[in-house]
């Protein structure tokens, strides 16, 4: 489990800087005119109940290994220049980053259509669950809200 | 021996983590599922109910995917990564 900014493909304990990342990402070429981030965040209410806590949990290595088959694959099918996905795993509070997805492109169409699959595929193919904790109670989330 | 993870809810219901098993000969996903409906029966009717993504080796299995000795089978329910 990676932590440095080095890496395109992290899954991680800590926070993470969304400036911080899209500054390494245009960094990759002096080509980049536009880019698209996509950042999802701890919600309050889900289903009508208020969560007070959410915890993630991954399946190590081949969740990291999905997420760097949807970076090659963004590159590949929507002809944008790079790609970062960053998402965290452990106790997230409300409020508090939970994914971060950065496509830089030559052209912002691109960016936009790449950033918009990316985050769809991550919640179809990756090895990653949510539990979420109510006044109810604690349930693992098994669809896609 | 082939090494067996459960995660998530599957974990709560296996009431374990991890397990190991050994295996003669190499067997496919349904035959896996029948040894583990008889220690297990309520993770073998969940398997064989399709209401679990299986993987061997960290790629995607099929019911007719055959486990080799040494492989690492994981049982995977529905994701639900990132946020809305």
């Amino acid at each position: 489990m990676s932590t440095t900014t080095d890496s395109k493909i992290r899954i991680q304990l800590e926070d993470f800087s969304v400036t911080d990342e899209i500054e390494v990402m245009k960094k990759v070429s002096r080509n980049i005119g536009g880019i698209t981030t996509f950042l999802g965040t701890g919600r309050e209410m889900s289903k009508g109940e208020s969560i007070t806590k959410l915890n993630f949990e991954h399946y190590p290595k081949m969740a990291e290994k999905k997420m760097e088959e949807i970076r090659v694959q963004s590159i590949k099918d929507f002809g944008i220049i790079d790609m970062s996905i960053i998402h965290r795993i452990g106790p997230i509070d409300i409020g508090e980053n939970i994914v971060l997805i950065v496509a830089v492109g030559e052209h912002r169409a691109e960016t936009f259509k790449a950033c918009e699959w990316a985050i769809a595929e991550l919640k179809r193919t990756t090895p990653i669950w949510k539990r979420e904790t109510t006044s109810t109670g604690e349930v693992w989330v098994q669809d896609t809200p | 021996m082939i090494t067996l993870k459960y995660f998530a809810s599957l974990r709560d219901i296996a009431e374990k983590e991890e397990d190991s098993l050994d295996i003669e000969n190499p067997i496919t996903i349904d035959q896996l599922s029948d040894i583990i409906s008889k220690t297990t029966p309520k993770m073998g009717a969940i398997i064989r109910g399709k209401k679990v993504l299986i993987s061997v080796n960290e790629e995607m299995a099929s019911a007719d995917t055959i486990i080799h000795d040494g492989d690492e089978v994981a049982f995977l329910p529905p994701f639900s990564g990132g946020a809305k």
